[in-house]
C-alpha cells in the first residue's frame, strides 16, 4: 500500500488487488477500486483539499456524502469537466483528474481581516455604490468555490426517462430496503434509488449484525429478493434531486461518471421522471457536528464520517482520535477507531453522566471518558494538532473550570442527527422539531411516507421496521394489500437519551473567542449569527439571508440547525418556534446536462420549414425567424446587401411581378352550421352576410378591446370558412376561438380545424401578376370582373388544385395561390417560369414590410402591442357596431378611457431629410428645445420605418399622441447619438391612397 | 408537476400537456353594465388562499377546456369537471 500512509492493512469494501492512480490539483495519487475520490485522498494523507470562501482558511474534508461543504471538486478536463462535485460521493477511477474548486479562494481575505468581514458583509462593504457591485462579483465568483465553466460545448450525451411507479422509495438504508421488499411483495410497481453506488445506507459502512449476520449480508438478501420481481426497479447511483406535486419526483443517475471518460458511446446522466401514487421518504439523516472554536481545521470530522472511512473504505484519516460527543451513539466510532488498531486518547462526552451501554463498552475498552466535558476549541494550523477541552455545567452553556489541552490529530464530532427533510421541504410541508430526536423531522403531507432516520428513528431496528409500516400504508394507498412483515433483529446497543447540545461554549464569548464555525461553505459563524439577531434579522429567513447560512452548494445541510440553535439562543426562544428555513430542488447539484437531457438545439427549439424551403435555400435566402418558422427575408444577389436587394424586390413587385412565400400565415379552417353566427362574433367586422367566394379583412380583439389579431377570412361554402391569422399567433388564435367556442357559446354548431401545414401559399404580386398566372392557370377567369379584388376561386394552376385568393398586402394586383403543401414546390416552379420572361422575383420579408407600410398596412405585433384599439390604428371601418350578438370586445371600446383623443393613434411621418430613415422604436418628442434643459414629455414612438424605393424617401408608421389631429406638424425623434431627427405627421397610407392598382 | 385528470380523456396526464386558462365561473356581464362592472368583470379575480374554480385546456390532447377545483396552498385537485356543469360539492380530501 506503498503511497497510502493512512490506509488500513484490511477491511472495507475495496478492491485491494491492483491499485489504480489519479490526480488531484496537479498531483498523482494511488487509491483503489471501491474508493471514493475523499476515502482515496484521505488515505494518502491528504489533509487540506480547499481554502474556505471568505477567509481562505485550509479545509479538510468533513463528512463522507451529500453534506459535504469543503471537498467540492471538479472532476474530469475540457468540455467533459464537471465541477461543483463532493469529493465524498465521485467514486474513484483510474485515471480520475480531480481539482479543488475552491483551491483559489480569496487568498487577500486572510484571517486577519476576518473581523472586518461581519455579518452582512455583502450588503455594507460591497453594495454602496450598487455600481461596485458588479466588480466585487467578479471577484467573488473568482473565488467562491464555484468551480469552473467549461468552455465548449458538452461533449457528452444525457437522457431523460418517465417512469410510473406505485410505490417510489427514496434511499435504499435498511428503511427503504425494507419498505422496497414489503412494496414489492403486495404487487405494487416499485422503484426505489439511492444515491450510493450501491444498496445498504449506512449499513454499508456499519459492523453491525442483522438476525446474527454481518449487516451486508442481509442487504444482499434483499436486493437478491427485490431483483426476483419484475415490477422493481433499482436505481443505484441515483439521487433523488426534486419531489414535486402529485408525488412527481426528478432522479438523476449517474451512468457513466464512475468511469473513465466514455464520451460518446453511453449516456453520463440519465433524469428519471418519477409519477408516483405513493412516495416512501427513507432518505436517512445527516449527522451534525458540534460547534466549537476553530472547528474548521483539516482533521474535524464527523463521528459517522470517521466510522465509514474505517468500515467502508478501510481508511484512517489520523492516528490519534478525541471524541466529542453530546449522545451515545458516537461512542460507536470510538470502539471502530480502537477496533481498527488506533489510538482513541478521550472521549469528551457533554453529558453529566453517560452510561449507556456504549459509553460503558468504551470505558471497558480502556478508553478514558470525560463525561461532562466539551471541546471548546481546535488546536492547529493546517491540521488539528490538539483539543482544548474543559469541563461544562449541566446546562452546556459554561465552561466551568480549567481547560486542558489534550494531543490528538483527529476530533471526531457526533452532535445528534438531523433527518433528511429536504425532499418533503420542496413540496412546501414544513418541517417539525422534535424534542425526542433532537432536530427537525418531515411535516405531515398525503402521499408521503416517512420511514427510518428522517423520522428521527434512532436505531437501525426502529429504521425497518419504519420501512415496512410506511410501505404497507404506502401501498394500501395504491390499492394494495401487504402481508405481516417480520423484521429481523439487530444486535445494537440500547441508546439513552442525548443532549440537545449544539455549541459548545468557549472561556470567552462568542464575539471575542476563536472563530466557532457553524456553516463552513460559506464562512458563517456563530458570532456572524448572533450579530444578525442582534441587528434585528430575528426571522430564520432573514437572519439566512443576511448571513448567508445555508446559501452554499450543500444548502447548509451540515451547519443549518446548528445556526437555527444559535438564533434561537440568541432570540431566546425554542428553536421549534424560530422554526427553518425551507429547502428547494435540487437535494444536491444536478447538472443542466440532464436537465436538458436530449432537448437540445431543434430538439429543443424545433424550426418549422414550408415546403419550398429547399428552394429559397438554393437561391441564397438570407433567414428571419418568425416564431418557429424560417422565412427568407430577402435574397441577395451577387455583391449585393440587404438594402440594395430589397430595393431590387420591390421594385420588381411595383413594376413587374414578384412572389412570395407566405405558407407560414396561420389558417383554420371553420365548418359548420353556425359558423358565421361564430365569426361575426369574434371579429370586430361583420360577416354574416359575407358571399361564398369573397374574401374579407377582418380584426379580433381581446375583451377588453384590443387589437389581438388580424387576417383575411374567405367564404368557402355556405358552411365553411377559411381563417388566415399572423404567422406569430396562429396557436392563440385557435386556442381563444376554442376558449369562446367552449364556455360562451357551446350552443353554436361551429368546429375548428388548424390546417396551416396543410396548404403551401405562393404570393403573385404585382402589375403582370394576372398575365403570368395566366400562363398556368386556365380554368379560372382571372379579368378583373369575373375575378375582382377580394374575391377567391377555385380552379388549377400547374395542373394542381388551388385554391386562389384575389387578396393583397402589397397593395399591387395580387393572388395568393393556395395549394396542397405535398405540391406546392412544383407549382412554385411551374409560376417561377411562367414569370421568367417578365423577370418574376421572389421577394421576403424585409419587402413585404416596405410594400405593406407604403400602403399604411399594420402589423399587428409590430405597430401594435396589446394597448390599442381599431380607433387607435384608424381601423374603424373594419368594425361594425350593433350587430345583433355584439362582438368580443365591443363594450370595451365604450369605457370613457378608450375615448380619450390624447390616445396614442397611427399616423405616418415623412423625414425632413428624404434619405435618413428613423431607427424602430424611436421615441417622439413635441419640444425639442425643452429638451436640452432637461426631461420632456414622450409623445409617441415609431413602430416601422423604412427606405421606400418607389417613393425614393423614408417613410415611417408612429404611434402619436393625439395623432389624427397633428397631421401637418412637425416632431422630433431625438437619438441615442445625440442627433434629433425632424418629421412631418402625415396619413399613414403613403402610396395608391385610392387602392386603384391592388384592384385592377 | 400536477396530474390532472382531463374529464373528457378520463386519464390522468402531467401538467405540461395543458394550459392554464384562468379563473372558472367568471360571468360575462350583458353589455348593458356600468364601466366599472365591465372592468371587474375584465380585470378582478378572486385569488383566494385554498379552495380555487379554474379552467384548463388539455392543449397537447383533445384541446378542450374543462374546469378544475383546486386547493391553491396544497394543490390538491379536489374535483374535475366538464365546462357548463355546476362545481360538485366536495370536501377536503384527508391530509
Amino acid at each position: 500500500m506503498t503511497g497510502q500512509p493512512r490506509r488500513l492493512p484490511g477491511g472495507g469494501r475495496v478492491d485491494r488487488t491492483s491499485p489504480i492512480s489519479f490526480t488531484f490539483d496537479g498531483r498523482t495519487y494511488q487509491g483503489l477500486r471501491g474508493d471514493t475520490l475523499a476515502s482515496a485522498l484521505l488515505a494518502n494523507g491528504v489533509d487540506v483539499v480547499a481554502r474556505s470562501f471568505k477567509f481562505g482558511r485550509p479545509r479538510g474534508v468533513v463528512g463522507s456524502g451529500a453534506e459535504e461543504p469543503n471537498a467540492i471538486v471538479q472532476v474530469g478536463t475540457g468540455t467533459h469537466a464537471l465541477p461543483n462535485q463532493r469529493a465524498t460521493q465521485v467514486e474513484l477511477y483510474d485515471g480520475l483528474v480531480g481539482a479543488s474548486s475552491a483551491a483559489h479562494g480569496l487568498r487577500g481575505l486572510i484571517d486577519a481581516v476576518r473581523r472586518v468581514l461581519p455579518a452582512g458583509f455583502y450588503y455594507k462593504m460591497l453594495m454602496a455604490p450598487p455600481i461596485l457591485w458588479r466588480f466585487w462579483e467578479q471577484v467573488l465568483r473568482r473565488g467562491a468555490g464555484l468551480g469552473t465553466v467549461p468552455q465548449g460545448a458538452d461533449p457528452d450525451r444525457y437522457d431523460k426517462l418517465n417512469r410510473h411507479s406505485d410505490v417510489m422509495v427514496v434511499g435504499a438504508g435498511p428503511a427503504g430496503l425494507a419498505a422496497a421488499l414489503v412494496a414489492a411483495r403486495s404487487g405494487a410497481r416499485v422503484v426505489i434509488a439511492d444515491e450510493q453506488d450501491a444498496f445498504g445506507g449506512s449499513l454499508l459502512s456499519s459492523a453491525m449484525h442483522i438476525d446474527n449476520r454481518p449487516a451486508a449480508e442481509w442487504v444482499v438478501d434483499a436486493v437478491r429478493e427485490l431483483r426476483t420481481f419484475e415490477d422493481v426497479v433499482m436505481l443505484p447511483r441515483s439521487t433523488v434531486v426534486g419531489l414535486y406535486d402529485h408525488s412527481f419526483l426528478t432522479v438523476l443517475e449517474r451512468c457513466a461518471d464512475h468511469r473513465p471518460s466514455t464520451t460518446g458511446s453511453r449516456v453520463r446522466q440519465r433524469l428519471h421522471r418519477v409519477r408516483a401514487r405513493e412516495v416512501v421518504l427513507a432518505a436517512g439523516a445527516i449527522e451534525r457536528p458540534l460547534v466549537f472554536a476553530n472547528n474548521d481545521l483539516p482533521g474535524v470530522m464527523l463521528a459517522s464520517a470517521v466510522s465509514c472511512y474505517v468500515n467502508r473504505f478501510g481508511v484512517a484519516p489520523g492516528e490519534r482520535l478525541l471524541l466529542a460527543t453530546n449522545n451515545d451513539g458516537g461512542y460507536q466510532t470510538a470502539l471502530d477507531w480502537q477496533r481498527a488498531g488506533r489510538e482513541v486518547v478521550a472521549v469528551a462526552d457533554t453529558r453529566v453522566d453517560p452510561s449507556g451501554e456504549l459509553p460503558r463498552a468504551v470505558r471497558e475498552a480502556g478508553i478514558p471518558v470525560l463525561a461532562g466535558h466539551g471541546v471548546i476549541e481546535a488546536v492547529g494550523h493546517a491540521r488539528v494538532r490538539a483539543a482544548r477541552v474543559a469541563p461544562l455545567d449541566p446546562a452546556g452553556v459554561a465552561v466551568t473550570g480549567v481547560a486542558r489541552r489534550i494531543d490528538c490529530d483527529l476530533i471526531a464530532c457526533a452532535g445528534g442527527w438531523n433527518p433528511a427533510v429536504h425532499l418533503s421541504s420542496q413540496l412546501g410541508t414544513r418541517p417539525v422539531w422534535s424534542d425526542e430526536a433532537v432536530g427537525f423531522v418531515a411535516g405531515q403531507r398525503r402521499g408521503l411516507h416517512c420511514a427510518g432516520a428522517v423520522t428521527g428513528a434512532a436505531t437501525v431496528e426502529a429504521c425497518l421496521a419504519q420501512g415496512a409500516t410506511a410501505a404497507a400504508s404506502a401501498a394500501e394507498a395504491a390499492g394494495f394489500a401487504t402481508d405481516e412483515y417480520e423484521w429481523p433483529r439487530t444486535d445494537e446497543a440500547t441508546q439513552d437519551a442525548q443532549q440537545a447540545l449544539f455549541v459548545i461554549p468557549h472561556l470567552r464569548r462568542t464575539s471575542r473567542a476563536p472563530p466557532q464555525f457553524v456553516d463552513l461553505q460559506l464562512d458563517v459563524t456563530a458570532a456572524d449569527i448572533e450579530l444578525a439577531a442582534r441587528e434585528g434579522y430575528e426571522s430564520v429567513e432573514h437572519a439566512k439571508r443576511y448571513t448567508a447560512l445555508g446559501f452554499g452548494t450543500d444548502q447548509g445541510k451540515l451547519g443549518n440547525v446548528n445556526g437555527i440553535a444559535i438564533l434561537a439562543r440568541t432570540l431566546g426562544r425554542e428553536i421549534g418556534e424560530v422554526g427553518t428555513t425551507m429547502f428547494r430542488p435540487a437535494y444536491t447539484p444536478a447538472t443542466f446536462g440532464a436537465i436538458a437531457g436530449r432537448d437540445v438545439g431543434g430538439l429543443f427549439d424545433p424550426e418549422r420549414h414550408t415546403p419550398m424551403h429547399a428552394w429559397h435555400e438554393a437561391r441564397g435566402a438570407v433567414w428571419e425567424d418568425v416564431g418557429r418558422w424560417k422565412r427568407p427575408r430577402y435574397y441577395p444577389q451577387p455583391g449585393e446587401d440587404m438594402d440594395a436587394a430589397v430595393v431590387r424586390e420591390c421594385i420588381a413587385a411595383r413594376t413587374s411581378v414578384a412572389m412570395m412565400d407566405a405558407s407560414t400565415l396561420g389558417k383554420i379552417d371553420v365548418q359548420g352550421r353556425d359558423a358565421a353566427r361564430f365569426l361575426d362574433r369574434i371579429y370586430a367586422g361583420g360577416f354574416l352576410r359575407l358571399g361564398v367566394g369573397r374574401c374579407r379583412y377582418g380584426v379580433m380583439l381581446k375583451d377588453d378591446g384590443m387589437i389581438f389579431d388580424d387576417g383575411v377570412t374567405v367564404r368557402l361554402d355556405d358552411e365553411r370558412y377559411l381563417m388566415h391569422t399572423t404567422t406569430g399567433n396562429a396557436e392563440a388564435v385557435l386556442a381563444w376561438l376554442e376558449l369562446w367556442r367552449q364556455t360562451e357559446w357551446p350552443d353554436l354548431d361551429v368546429h375548428l380545424t388548424s390546417v396551416t401545414d396543410h396548404w403551401a401559399t405562393a404570393a403573385v404580386v404585382g402589375p403582370k401578376a394576372r398575365e403570368v398566372l395566366g400562363r398556368v392557370c386556365s380554368d379560372i377567369d382571372l379579368g378583373p370582373v369575373a375575378f375582382p379584388f377580394m374575391a377567391y376561386r377555385e380552379g388549377h394552376v400547374a395542373g394542381v388544385r388551388a385554391r386562389v385568393l384575389r387578396i393583397s398586402f402589397s397593395g399591387e394586383l395580387s393572388f395568393e395561390v393556395n395549394v396542397a403543401a405535398g405540391q406546392a414546390v412544383a407549382v412554385w416552379e411551374a409560376l417561377m417560369a411562367a414569370g421568367s420572361a417578365d423577370g418574376i422575383t421572389p421577394y421576403g420579408t424585409e419587402t413585404m414590410h416596405v410594400l405593406r407600410a407604403e400602403k399604411g398596412f399594420i402589423i399587428v405585433g409590430q405597430d401594435t402591442d396589446g394597448s390599442m384599439t381599431p380607433h387607435d390604428m384608424g381601423l374603424d371601418w373594419a368594425v361594425r357596431h350593433g350587430k345583433r350578438h355584439g362582438f368580443v370586445g365591443e363594450r370595451s371600446l365604450a369605457l370613457a378611457d378608450y375615448q380619450r383623443a390624447d390616445r396614442l393613434q397611427l399616423v405616418g411621418l415623412r423625414t425632413v431629410e428624404p434619405a435618413t430613415v428613423i431607427p424602430e422604436g424611436a421615441q417622439i418628442v413635441a419640444d425639442v428645445d425643452r429638451m436640452r434643459s432637461g426631461r420632456v414629455p414622450m409623445r409617441g414612438f415609431v413602430t416601422s420605418s423604412y427606405f421606400s424605393a418607389t417613393l425614393k424617401r423614408s417613410i415611417a408608421l408612429a404611434m402619436l399622441k393625439g395623432g389624427r389631429g397633428r397631421l401637418g406638424e412637425t416632431v422630433h425623434c431625438p437619438l441615442d447619438n445625440g442627433a434629433v431627427l425632424a418629421a412631418e405627421v402625415v396619413d399613414p397610407v403613403f402610396y395608391d391612397p385610392d387602392g386603384e392598382r391592388q384592384n385592377a | 408537476m400536477l396530474l390532472l385528470q382531463c374529464p373528457h380523456c378520463l386519464e390522468g396526464r402531467s401538467e405540461e400537456e395543458f394550459d392554464y386558462a384562468g379563473e372558472a365561473h367568471i360571468q360575462r356581464p350583458a353589455p348593458g353594465v356600468t364601466d366599472a362592472e365591465w372592468a371587474d368583470y375584465l380585470y378582478f379575480r378572486s385569488n383566494p388562499q385554498g379552495r380555487h374554480r379554474e379552467m384548463w385546456v388539455h392543449t397537447a390532447g383533445c384541446r378542450r377546456y374543462f374546469n378544475v377545483v383546486r386547493d391553491t396552498v396544497s394543490y390538491d385537485v379536489l374535483a374535475v369537471y366538464p365546462i357548463g356543469e355546476r362545481e360538485p360539492l366536495v370536501g377536503k380530501p384527508p391530509p
